[in-house]
């Protein structure tokens, strides 16, 4: 029964596409490329959210705000503190700087919340560190209200934002500083988890925390690593969302959080290639729900997103990647 | 918990609910009150916060059988307050004007739309409400509990959505999107109607709606169910050897979770007179919570106060406090942007160091401190 439930899904998206693709070709490509674009910056954020699960189980809502937290810290840097409103050389250094900075700022502050917050509930029932995640998601929009405003904000960027023409689809210069900035971060996070010693011992302590401390490896230490990493991945998605999008808002992470959560899950939380898979196939499926001539359209792009999230949970909770896992006794 | 003190919690509020009526039905309206005191009632104490604070507690109590008793964690109870609020805007309105339909409504028989009698779209709003809780928990109660909590999230967050995108579902209008649906009928008890502007009985009538949820929680607690979720919540697995259906019983919880959730939606409709799709948003789920962890999980007279507490805040006092401290130290201080501190503050402190509550339930503080020996352990091996 689940195996034919998961098929008609497939079937009536492979009709959907299908039917778009004869009748508009070149819109499909272009909202195609939109949507991986899109996708790039959830991955950012949806590493973040399985680095955590993957490691103490925990799902960290507050992960979303601090990728808006970073999304302000870059604004205050460029704009504010080094006064840069252009694209010229100036701009690319400060653009630069801003990059190291938010990223710096975002894992710090997540290595601090997991030791002040999350540590402490390691071997509490799990409703206890899901609903201090929640208070936390809580106290971080409440630093974004302070810092922004409780309105949106426009800010100037020093990207440049000229378009290429290619084959008749649009792809925008910030396409492709994003896929430069975004690619090199995700192949050093994939060489550090799968080929360092200190990426093996975060493998290890995902495993079994307490056979991973007696073979002398620092829990604590490898855990406070993983918010480290996740933090900053959060932090250079806020810089790149910011200034490609060029607004922010303190609301801005609960939104984009549960977007890149839902990848997380799609993908198969845990897994790190199956969180940039997931990440892209959602920002597609959006960019093709938002402009395709026949689909829901932008108004419904949210619930489009969740009724995704719920349809893998009951048809095929580990996600494409993910390995089927069994409750610990 | 020991009958005596039970006694006591119940003469307690009956007391609350007696002085808080007199006040609002025979002092309020009353001319020779002093004007100082009509004012500052009017500032720390208004009708509307009170009624407010009551459909908050209608639904923690609601939330508390589902988090507290059952220990599933629900994201999104948001959902069930807002299909209970557009049951009451269905049926209690001028808004399907094609149809005419009564059945003993409070109004005129010629008004065109649904008019059905208030207490049976309370009853309407509760069963679709569980109807909903059924059909969303029957496929994701299978999951792990975290994953639980992001499917109400989801779906709290598609409910509403609905609503705000439903002026036009395939050119039906569902919802009359962000305008949404107002003017509902008054609420007949007997030969009087009460609109919306009579404070006093409506408080009466949402503390009879208060009364029923505290009935239910605390004799479903002594029955059969209510054993099942406390076992279920404290060892699923141990739970499920001894004899336990697991889905039936999470199932239960999360109708009876929903129906109240349906109550309050249809209360908080009559106490605004309409229901507006942006209202229902994800802080009213973070909200509930908060009230329930504050209270005291599976505590039903900690939970009463933990929601009284927290939604007089948000309504009334930091607003209040707000206003008095600008006008004495000549401050503008936004302090109502304080609520998000506020409510993230009491569950991360709430959590890391009174899991079990203000009030707790002497059972579930032993097993939420469960693995406080082991912590000691972790933290030295930083140092």
């Amino acid at each position: 029964m689940e195996v034919s439930g998961a098929s008609l899904v497939g079937l009536l998206l492979i009709i959907w596409l299908g039917v778009n693709l004869i009748k508009a070709p070149t819109q499909f490509a272009q909202v195609s490329v939109l949507g991986l674009r899109n996708g790039l910056l959830y991955a950012l954020i949806a590493l973040g959210y399985t680095l955590v699960y993957g490691i103490i189980e925990l799902i960290n809502f507050a992960h979303g705000d601090l990728f808006m937290l970073g999304a302000l810290f870059s604004s205050y840097f460029i704009t504010i503190w080094f006064h840069q409103k252009e694209s010229n050389l100036a701009g690319w250094i400060t653009f630069g700087f801003a990059l190291i900075g938010s990223m710096l700022f975002c894992g710090t502050i997540n290595v601090l919340i997991e030791r002040f917050a999350y540590r402490r509930l390691r071997r509490a029932p799990k409703l206890a560190p899901l609903i201090t995640a929640v208070g936390m998601s809580f106290l971080l929009q409440f630093i974004g209200i302070k810092w922004n405003g409780s309105t949106p904000r426009q800010w100037p960027t020093v990207i440049p934002h000229g378009d290429f023409v290619v084959a008749g689809v649009i792809i925008s210069q910030v396409t492709l500083i994003l896929i430069l900035v975004a690619a090199p971060l995700l192949s050093v996070l994939t060489y550090v988890v799968n080929k360092t010693k200190r990426g093996k011992a975060m493998r290890a302590t995902a495993q079994d925390q307490d056979a991973a401390r007696l073979m002398g490896i620092n829990v604590n230490k490898t855990i406070s690593f993983t918010f480290a990493i996740g933090g900053a991945l959060a932090g250079a998605a806020g810089l790149l969302y910011q200034q490609s999008v060029g607004t922010t808002n303190y609301n801005l992470g609960f939104q984009l959080g549960l977007i890149a959560f839902t990848s997380a899950v799609l993908g198969g939380i845990g897994n790190l290639n199956g969180a940039v898979l997931g990440a892209l196939l959602i920002g597609v499926v959006q960019g093709l729900n938002d402009g395709l001539p026949i689909a829901l359209g932008q108004r419904w792009s949210q619930t489009v997103v969740f009724t995704i999230l719920i349809l893998i949970l009951v048809i095929k909770p580990a996600g494409l990647l993910g390995k089927v896992t069994t409750e610990k006794v | 918990m020991a009958r005596s003190s039970q006694r006591k919690w119940v003469t307690g509020y009956l007391i609350a609910v007696a002085a808080i009526f007199i006040i609002y039905q025979f002092l309020f309206p009353w001319e020779g009150l002093p004007i100082g005191i009509y004012d500052f009632l009017q500032l720390w104490l208004p009708p509307t916060a009170v009624n407010e604070s009551l459909v908050y507690v209608i639904c923690a109590l609601g939330l508390n059988i589902v988090v507290g008793y059952a220990g599933l964690l629900d994201l999104g109870y948001v959902a069930f307050w807002a299909i209970g609020g557009y049951c009451a805007g269905w049926f209690m309105s001028e808004f399907f004007y094609q149809i005419n339909l009564h059945f003993f409504g409070s109004v005129a028989r010629t008004a065109p739309g649904i008019h059905v009698n208030f207490w049976g779209v309370l009853l309407i709003g509760g069963l679709v409400c569980a109807f909903f809780g059924i059909l969303i928990g029957g496929p994701t109660l299978r999951l792990k509990s975290d994953y639980l909590a992001i499917v109400t999230l989801g779906f709290g967050e598609i409910i509403p959505q609905v609503f705000f995108n439903g002026d036009d579902i395939a050119g039906f209008n569902l919802s009359n999107g962000t305008k949404g649906i107002t003017i509902l009928d008054p609420i007949p008890v007997g030969a009087k109607n009460i609109g919306p502007f009579d404070f006093g009985y409506k408080f009466i009538i949402f503390v009879l709606l208060a009364a029923l949820m505290v009935f239910i929680s605390l004799r479903l607690r002594k029955g059969k169910l209510g054993r099942a979720w406390l076992a279920i919540r404290e060892d699923e697995l141990a739970a499920s050897m001894m004899g336990v259906p697991l889905m039936q019983t999470k199932l239960s919880a999360y109708a009876v979770g929903a129906f109240a959730g349906g109550l309050g939606g249809v209360a908080f409709a009559t106490h605004v007179d309409g229901v507006y799709a942006e209202r229902f948003n994800f802080s009213i789920s973070i909200f509930l919570l908060a009230m329930v962890v504050l209270g005291g999980m599976g505590n039903v007279w900690g939970v009463i106060i933990g929601a009284l507490l927290l939604s007089w805040i948000n309504s009334t006092g930091l607003p209040a406090f707000g206003t008095t401290f600008n006008d004495k130290f000549g401050t503008s201080i936004n302090f109502p942007s304080f609520t998000f501190l506020l409510f993230g503050l009491v569950l991360i402190l709430m959590m890391l160091y009174k899991r079990e509550g203000l009030i707790p339930e002497s059972r579930l503080r032993l097993i939420l401190h469960e693995g406080d020996a082991e912590e000691d352990l972790t933290s030295k091996e930083s140092k």
